[in-house]
């Protein structure tokens, strides 16, 4: 049954038990399960290859368990498109975990295209969690347009830990209003091949809005990650901070273009960028207490993507 | 009976002599003092023996127990009973106080880590989750660093500068916990220069200009810090 072999993919039994927790489990192109909760309209549709997702939460509604999405494919080949429209009316607060697993891919591709409005006042918190094979036959491809209201929050995070990553292609951009504040993280671990593309924008548009992307990424053997960060501030009072770390190992091959531009002399952004092998100081003081090279490595390298 | 012996150490970095003809016993289960000036050498001597990077190419010998370390990495340094906590320790970003606390003391278990924190005067419901990076100050990362080597229960613990950036009330925590390596049958050096610390060792050396010049009783050793140095070739010499 893919439901359940998904469900353990995933490990969400217990949110899938519980009455109180909103879910949609979507394999490949079909929905598998649901639960909606009262103040959320899901609206899925099967297309060709996916599925077209309307998401609309409701105005002044407050839901405290976060919802579980999971897109998932059990086929070893497979192109999986979902289409996700998020409508955030004001004044809600939602969190969303999204686990993408699959597991027996030889060869799948992955695309999301998404289309996020978080309206006034509201807040949004978006988790996304791959957990990929051994096989590194996974093309993902993210690609999101979020938009943000006074006031608004907006949290993103972007997991890959698990098994090879094969191919990933994330591009987000994002626009920030009056007084939003954004934060996007990605923490990826790639081996093998693995090949990591991101490219995130964040404009902060709006006076005193806020936002900060941050990058942490950890390439070995052959892999190879290019981070392209971009923050636009024009807003007065803007603040922005583009923070990018990569710990290369054997020949790995990491590149960093973060790009700061400030059209507002009343606004601000700063950038942090370090790139190369684990720090020295790091690795002997770990290796005086006993831990071997590698193990060390391990450990400052869980460290950082944790 | 010595511990660590260490004789005709030369250790030259970018063609300066930074230690000179060097030698020096301490014996096992004692708190040892080397004091010093700024950039007498007392760090790179820390270093070497603990095989730092940029601080193994010398000439001379450093035995642990009668063996030579010359050819031993780090790691290898460690496995047979030595470590050293650094000046300014490092900063591991994400990763937890339990879990660098943890990483020393391999199948012991959490209690361990705990009791360790507790001994450096650090609440574990406080700071077992917190990140050892830039989150917390240099201060702290120097008892979690110190705790680190409590829960290790090593033979040769090396502390450099133990009482740099510690706050007056922690002072105390630290001079605790150098009783209880002792207690505990550790072998310390203490690499100072200050008198506070100095006072809690049993043997003291004085190390200037790269070599050790005088060593004795820490009253002895004291009269250094009390401007009594006359000039000599080393510049600093203390009055008998
Ligand atoms: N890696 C290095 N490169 C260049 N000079 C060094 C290095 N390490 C130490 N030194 C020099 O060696 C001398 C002794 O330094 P150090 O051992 O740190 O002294 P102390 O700890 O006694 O203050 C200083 O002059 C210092 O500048
Ligand atoms: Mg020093």
């Amino acid at each position: 049954m893919s439901v359940e072999e998904l469900i353990k993919a995933a490990g969400i039994h217990e949110a899938v038990n519980d009455k109180n927790t909103g879910r949609l489990i979507i394999n490949r192109d079909k929905v598998v399960d649901s639960n909606v909760i009262p103040g959320l309209v899901i609206d899925a549709k099967e297309i060709k290859d996916g599925v077209d997702i309307n998401f609309i939460l409701k105005e002044n509604t407050i839901i405290e368990n976060p919802v579980h999405l999971c897109f998932g494919v059990t086929d070893k080949e497979a192109i999986q498109k979902i289409i996700m429209n998020v409508d955030i009316r004001k004044n809600s607060k939602i969190s969303l975990i999204a686990h993408c697993v699959f597991p027996n891919a030889v060869d799948v591709k992955h695309i999301m295209d998404a289309k996020v409005k978080i309206g006034k006042g509201s807040k949004y918190s978006y988790f996304e969690r791959h957990i990929h094979n051994e096989e590194g036959g996974i093309v993902v491809i993210p690609k999101a347009y979020i938009d943000l209201e006074e006031n608004s929050r907006f949290k993103t995070e972007f997991e890959l830990l698990r098994g090879r990553v094969g191919t990933i292609n994330i591009d987000y951009e994002i626009t920030c209003g009056k007084a939003s504040v954004m934060e996007m993280t990605t923490r990826i671990n790639g081996r093998g091949n693995d090949y990591i593309n991101i490219k995130e924008s964040g404009n902060l548009v709006g006076e005193r809005s806020r936002g900060v992307l941050t990058s942490k990424i950890a390439v070995r053997q052959n892999a190879k990650a290019n981070i392209f960060n971009r923050m636009i501030a024009t807003g007065d009072y803007a603040r922005g901070h583009v923070d990018c770390k990569e710990i290369i190992q054997d020949n790995a091959v990491a590149k960093a273009i973060p790009i700061v531009e400030v059209r507002n002399p009343k606004a601000r952004i700063t950038h942090e960028a370090s790139i190369g092998s684990v720090d020295s100081k790091q690795l002997q003081t770990l290796m005086s207490r006993g831990l071997s090279e590698d193990e060390s490595v391990e450990l400052i390298i869980s460290g950082l993507l944790s | 009976m010595e511990i660590l012996e260490i004789s005709n150490l030369s250790l030259s970095i970018n063609g300066s002599h930074i230690l000179n003809n060097l030698s020096v016993k301490f014996e096992k289960g004692l708190v040892h003092a080397v004091v010093g000036p700024n950039g007498a050498g007392k760090t790179t001597l820390g270093f070497a023996v603990m095989g730092i990077e940029g601080y193994t190419e010398y000439t001379g010998d450093i035995l642990y127990k009668g063996e030579s370390l010359a050819s031993m990495n780090i790691y290898e340094r460690a496995k047979k009973g030595i470590t050293l906590a650094w000046q300014e320790p490092a900063r591991f970003e994400g990763l937890t106080v339990e879990n660098f606390i943890k990483s020393s003391i391999k199948n012991k278990g959490r209690d361990v880590v705990e009791d360790a924190l507790e001994k450096v005067g650090m609440n574990p419901d406080e700071y077992m989750l917190r990140a050892v990076d830039k989150g917390l100050s240099g201060g702290e990362r120097k008892k979690i660093e110190l705790a680190s080597i409590l829960a290790m229960e090593t033979e040769l613990v090396i502390l450099d500068e133990p009482d740099s950036g510690i706050d007056v009330a922690s002072l105390q925590n630290i001079f605790s916990a150098i009783k209880f390596l002792k207690s505990n049958g550790s072998t310390v050096i203490l690499i100072t220069h200050s008198l506070e610390v100095l006072k809690r060792a049993e043997h003291a050396f004085l190390l200037c200009h790269g070599t050790i010049i005088a060593e004795g009783s820490i009253n002895k050793i004291s009269k250094y810090f009390g401007g009594k140095c006359i000039p000599c070739d080393h510049k600093n010499i203390p009055e008998e």
